[in-house]
C-alpha cells in the first residue's frame, strides 16, 4: 500500500528530510518507487522568480532532450535555469534515463496579453503536448509538471535510495511544501505516470488505498473531453482531477470538495443550513462520489494543504505539528519522523465529515465539518 | 355383417397426449367433492359418468357373465378452449392429494391449434423462454487485500437512485445563483414496481401493492415507487398522500386521464413521476390491450368507457408525428400540468432505434430519463407472436445507450432505467445490479413482483398465462369479485415488504464485497463478467471462464 507524507513549513527545507521520514513508515510499502512534489522552491544556485514556470520530467534519450529543447524554443519559451541533479545512475534501477530535468522557463512574450486563465491553460496544454510527444516516440519523454513554483520527480526504486541517487541530500534544492509517496503502482503495470502525486494546473493530490468507484468516475471525467482529464493509469488520478474540477471549473470553495466526493446523507442534508443547495450539488456531481478506502492528501498553488478521507475511514491519516510547520502522513510514525518536537496530544485524525485545511500562513490547521455552513460568499 | 364406422376425428381433434399439461387423477383417492372442477379456471375438468365392466364368474352355476357399474369420475377436456393450463389450482384445493397437472414431456401438438376461428393465440406473461443473459453476469471484482471488503451487515449503505433530469454541475450552479428552474429529482429505490394497470390487475392486487409500497416507504425506509400502467388511478388514491409513491402512466389510449386531470386541484401531493408509454417490451409496436372480459363496471368508470368492450390502445400516440415533436409536446405538457415539479420520462420498448430516441431526449431539457423495456418484459395481454419474437434484449440495448451517454459525458444527466426479464428465474437482485453496473440507474420489475408478492402461477413454460382472460386463478389479474376475493390485500402487502427487504439485503451482499457502499454502482462495468466472449465483447465487460 502507498505510504504518504506531506510536510509544509514557512521556512524552506530539504525534500530529503521527508524521504528520511518515509523510512519510518517503511513497514507496509514495497519500496517500489518514489513520487515527489515540491512547492515553494528555493535553489542555492539560482534566484527563482515565483512566476516562472518550472518544467519537470525525464528525458530517456538524448534525442528526446533535443526534441524537448526544440519544442520549447519553437513555442517561444526561453530557459533561464536548468537544475543539474548530481545523479548516480548506478543507483537507479531503470536503465533508460538520460536526464532528469528541472528547468525554469520564461514564458513567451506574447503571453503578456493573456488573461491568467489563458496562461494557466496554455501551461497545461504545453505539458500535455510534450507528454503526447513522448508517447508518440516510444515513451522516451516523461513530463510530470509545468507550472510556476512546482517541481516533480517520479522514479522506480526504494524512495530514500532514489533521493540519494538524485543527490537530493545536497540541499541545493529546498521547498516549503513537499509531498512524497513511496510506491509505484504495482497493482497494475509500472508506468511513471501512474505514480502519485498527480498534478493538474497547480493542484496536486496523492492517495492511498484503492478507489473502488474508479471506472464510473473516470468515465465521467473522460466524457467531459477536457484536455487535462487524461491518463488514469492509476485509479487515484481522479482525485486530483475532481479537485481541479471543483475549484477551477465550478469555482466552488475548497470545502465543497468534501461535499462532492463524500456527500452527506439525505437525512443529514435535510437538517443542514444549506441542505437544499448541497443536495442539488450531490445530485449533479453524483458520479464523483468516492467509495474509498482512501485518504487524500493534497496541496494547492497558494501552498494550502488538505487532508480528507472517504466516508468509511478505512484508510486513516494523521496531521500534527506546530505553528509554522505541519506534517500529514498516512501513518502516525510518519508525522513523528517529520516533526518530532511537537505536542502529540494535538495530533488529529479527521472523521468522516472532516476536511483538514492548512492555510498558507501555517499558523494553525482548520478542521472543517460538512455539517457546518459553506463560506457564505461563495455558496449559491 | 359388422358395420365399420369411420373413426370420429377431425383435423383439430386432440387427445390427452397432445396437450401441454396432463391431469393425473387418482380415482382411489378422490372423494368426488367437486372442488377441483369448480376452481379450474378453464373448466378443463369435468365430472363424468362412466360405465365399468365387472367380470362375473358364478362357479356353482358354472356360468360366466358381466356386470356393469356406473361411477362418477374426473376427466380432462381436450378441446383447445378448455385445455389445462397447468395452474395446479386443482391440486391446491384437493383435500386428498388426488389430482395434479403434470407437464407433458412429449411434443404437445395442441399448440398448432391455438388459432381456432382464425384468431392467433393471445395470452399474458412474457416470452416463453427461460434463457437469461442477465443470470450469467457475475460480480468478480472482489475486494480483498488491495482494499478491504465491507461488512454488509454493519456498514451504512446508500442504495437509492435518482429519477429526474440532472443538470450539468456548472449549469446547476448558475441556475441556483440566478433562481432559475431546477428540474425535479426524486430519490427512489432502484427496484421500481413496473407499470401494471388498474384494469390489468384486480382491485385487491392493486390495493395490496400500494399498501406494501406505503409500508416500505413509511416503516422500512425503503423508498419504493410503483407505476400505474395505462388505465388511470382510483380517485381515492389520486387524492391521497400515497400519490407520492406512484408513477402515473399515460399511454396511447389516454385511459383514465380524465379522472387524473380532474383530480389535480384536489391532490395533496405530487405523483412520483409521469411515465409516457411509447412502447412495451412484451409487445413492441402494439398499444395496450385490455380484453372485454376484464372491463368491469369499476374499470369502465375509471377509464370512461362502456362495460364489456375490448380496449385496445393505438400503437402510437395521436400527437406523434416525429420524436422531436412528441417529446416536446407530451413531456412539456405533462410537466406543465404539475407546474414543472414532477419528472416526466418516456418508456420505450427495446429496439435498435433506442439510441436515436435517447439522443433526442438528451437535447430536450425537460426529459427526466428513459425507460427501456426489453424483449423479456411481461404483459397482461398480447399476441403470442409479439411476445415471443418481437423486441430487443435489454442488456445490449441498455449498454449501448449508456455508452453513448458516456461518450457525450451526459450519463449523469439522463438516468436510464431498464426492464424486461429482471428476476425472470428468481435472481432479481443479481439481474438488477448487473443492469445497474451496465449503466442503468434502476430497474422496473413487474412479473417478478406478481410472482413474489402475490403468488402468480405464470411461467416461461407457458404455465397459466391467462391474465388476458380475467380468469386468473389467484385473483391477481381478474376483475371478477368472485375470483379476486381469493387474494387478500394485506397478505400481498406483507409479501411486497418481504420482497423489498430481501432485495435490500441482497444488494448489500453484492455491493459490500465490491467495496461499494456510498453510492449505487451505476456503470461499474469493471466489476462484472460473463462466460460468453461474444456477449462480453458486445457489452464491453470482462470475459470469464
Amino acid at each position: 500500500m502507498c505510504r504518504l507524507a506531506l510536510k509544509t513549513a514557512s521556512i524552506p527545507f530539504s525534500p530529503y528530510s521527508v524521504l528520511q521520514a518515509m523510512e519510518a513508515m517503511q513497514e507496509g510499502y514495497d519500496g517500489s518507487g518514489l513520487g515527489l512534489l515540491l512547492r515553494g522552491l528555493k535553489f542555492t544556485d539560482y534566484t527563482y522568480r515565483k512566476k516562472d514556470p518550472v518544467l519537470s520530467g525525464i528525458a530517456h534519450s538524448e534525442k528526446a532532450l533535443h526534441r524537448l529543447n526544440a519544442f520549447m524554443q519553437d513555442k517561444g519559451f526561453s530557459k533561464t535555469y536548468d537544475h543539474e541533479f548530481d545523479v548516480d545512475f548506478s543507483r537507479i534501477e531503470a536503465k533508460d534515463r538520460h536526464k532528469y530535468f528541472l528547468r525554469v522557463y520564461k514564458v513567451p512574450a506574447a503571453w503578456a496579453r493573456y488573461s491568467q486563465e489563458k496562461i494557466d491553460d496554455e501551461l497545461m496544454l504545453t505539458r500535455l503536448a510534450l507528454r503526447k510527444d513522448g508517447e508518440n516516440h516510444n515513451s522516451d519523454l516523461t513530463v510530470f509538471s509545468f507550472w510556476p513554483d512546482v517541481a516533480m520527480i517520479k522514479e522506480v526504486g526504494w524512495p530514500l535510495g532514489v533521493g540519494e541517487a538524485l543527490g537530493l541530500n545536497d540541499d541545493r534544492i529546498m521547498a516549503r511544501v513537499v509531498m512524497a509517496q513511496g510506491r509505484q503502482n504495482t497493482n497494475w503495470g509500472i508506468n511513471l505516470y501512474a505514480c502519485h502525486p498527480f498534478f493538474i494546473q497547480g493542484i496536486a493530490t496523492m492517495t492511498n488505498g484503492e478507489n473502488t468507484a474508479f471506472v464510473p468516475i473516470k468515465d465521467w471525467l473522460t466524457g467531459m473531453h477536457y484536455p487535462g482529464y487524461i491518463g488514469y493509469q492509476s485509479d487515484s488520478e481522479v482525485f486530483a482531477h475532481i479537485l481541479h474540477y471543483v475549484l477551477r471549473r465550478l469555482k466552488l470553495p475548497l470545502e465543497a470538495y468534501k461535499h462532492v466526493i463524500t456527500p452527506l446523507k439525505t437525512e443529514e442534508l435535510k437538517l443542514h443550513p444549506q441542505g437544499d443547495f448541497l443536495m442539488g450539488l450531490r445530485n449533479v456531481c453524483r458520479r464523483f462520489i468516492i467509495d474509498g478506502p482512501n485518504a487524500v492528501i493534497g496541496s494547492l498553488p497558494d501552498e494550502t494543504c488538505i487532508l480528507v478521507m472517504d466516508h468509511k475511514k478505512l484508510r486513516p491519516a494523521t496531521i500534527g505539528g506546530k505553528p509554522g510547520e505541519w506534517a500529514i502522513a498516512s501513518e502516525m510514525s510518519g508525522v513523528d519522523a517529520m516533526i518530532p518536537d511537537r505536542d502529540r496530544s494535538l495530533d488529529f485524525q479527521p472523521m468522516r465529515e472532516n476536511m483538514v485545511i492548512v492555510p498558507p500562513t501555517r499558523q494553525e490547521f482548520r478542521i472543517c465539518s460538512q455539517f457546518d455552513q459553506l463560506p457564505p460568499a461563495q455558496a449559491a | 355383417m359388422l358395420s365399420i364406422r369411420p373413426t370420429a376425428t377431425s383435423p383439430s381433434s386432440l387427445t390427452i397426449p397432445d396437450l401441454q399439461w396432463i391431469i393425473n387423477h387418482r380415482e382411489d383417492r378422490c372423494t368426488l367433492c367437486g372442488k377441483c372442477t369448480s376452481v379450474c379456471p378453464t373448466e378443463a375438468l369435468y365430472l363424468a359418468y362412466r360405465r365399468q365392466r365387472m367380470p362375473k364368474l358364478d362357479i356353482l352355476k358354472n356360468k360366466r357373465g358381466n356386470e356393469y357399474r356406473i361411477f362418477t369420475g374426473i376427466r380432462q377436456r381436450t378441446d383447445v378452449g378448455h385445455r389445462c393450463i397447468g395452474c395446479a389450482m386443482c391440486a391446491q384445493v384437493c383435500p386428498n392429494e388426488a389430482i395434479a397437472p403434470a407437464p407433458n414431456p412429449n411434443d404437445p401438438r395442441a399448440r398448432f391449434f391455438f388459432n381456432e376461428r382464425g384468431e392467433p393465440q393471445k395470452r399474458g406473461g412474457r416470452k416463453n423462454s427461460r434463457e437469461s443473459l442477465l443470470d450469467r453476469i457475475i460480480f468478480n471484482r472482489i475486494s480483498m487485500l488491495t482494499d478491504p471488503a465491507l461488512d454488509a451487515g454493519r456498514h451504512e449503505f446508500e442504495m437509492n437512485t435518482l429519477l429526474g433530469r440532472i443538470l450539468p454541475p456548472a449549469e446547476y450552479l448558475h441556475r441556483k445563483a440566478t433562481g432559475a428552474w431546477i428540474p425535479p429529482v426524486r430519490e427512489v429505490f432502484p427496484f421500481i414496481i413496473g407499470s401494471m394497470s388498474f384494469g390489468a390487475l384486480s382491485p385487491n392486487m392493486w390495493l395490496g401493492l400500494l399498501q406494501g409500497v406505503a409500508y416500505c416507504n413509511e416503516v422500512l425506509g425503503i423508498p419504493v415507487v410503483m407505476a400505474t400502467g395505462e388505465g388511470g388511478c382510483p380517485p381515492w388514491v389520486l387524492k391521497s398522500p400515497y400519490l407520492k409513491y406512484i408513477i402515473l402512466q399515460i399511454a396511447s389510449g389516454y385511459f383514465g386521464w380524465d379522472e387524473i386531470i380532474r383530480a389535480i386541484p384536489d391532490m395533496q401531493c405530487d405523483p412520483a413521476a409521469i411515465e409516457i408509454k411509447y412502447g412495451q417490451g412484451a409487445k413492441p409496436g402494439d398499444g395496450g390491450l385490455l380484453m372485454w372480459f376484464k372491463v368491469s363496471k369499476l374499470i369502465a368508470r375509471l377509464r370512461g368507457v362502456p362495460e364489456g368492450v375490448d380496449l385496445p390502445s393505438p400503437p402510437v400516440h395521436q400527437t406523434l408525428y416525429s420524436i422531436e415533436e412528441s417529446v416536446m409536446k407530451m413531456i412539456q405538457t405533462m410537466s406543465m400540468a404539475w407546474g414543472f415539479r414532477v419528472p416526466v420520462y418516456p418508456k420505450i420498448s427495446g429496439s435498435t432505434s433506442a439510441k436515436s430516441v435517447l439522443n433526442n431526449l438528451v437535447r430536450n431539457p425537460y426529459a427526466a430519463g428513459l425507460l427501456i423495456d426489453g424483449v423479456d418484459g411481461g404483459t397482461g395481454a398480447a399476441y403470442n407472436v409479439s411476445m415471443d419474437a418481437m423486441g430487443h434484449p435489454i442488456a445490449s440495448n441498455l449498454r449501448e445507450c449508456y455508452l453513448e451517454l458516456v461518450a457525450q459525458g451526459r450519463q449523469n444527466e439522463i438516468p436510464l432505467f431498464a426492464a424486461g426479464g429482471v428476476g425472470k428465474n428468481g435472481n432479481v437482485t443479481q439481474n438488477g445490479l448487473a443492469l445497474i453496473m451496465l449503466g442503468a440507474s434502476g430497474v422496473h420489475i413487474g412479473k417478478y413482483i406478481m410472482q413474489s408478492a402475490s403468488g402468480c402461477l405464470g411461467s416461461e413454460r407457458n404455465r397459466c398465462n391467462v391474465c388476458n382472460l380475467g380468469i386468473c386463478p389467484k385473483g391477481i389479474t381478474s376483475q371478477n369479485p368472485k375470483i379476486y376475493r381469493r387474494l387478500d390485500p394485506d397478505q400481498v402487502a406483507e409479501r411486497v415488504a418481504e420482497t423489498f427487504m430481501s432485495i435490500r439485503t441482497e444488494m448489500k451482499k453484492i455491493m459490500a464485497p465490491l467495496g461499494r457502499s456510498q453510492s449505487l454502482p451505476i456503470g461499474m462495468s469493471d466489476a462484472i463478467g460473463i462466460d460468453d466472449s461474444a456477449a462480453a465483447e458486445k457489452l464491453q465487460i470482462k470475459y470469464i471462464c
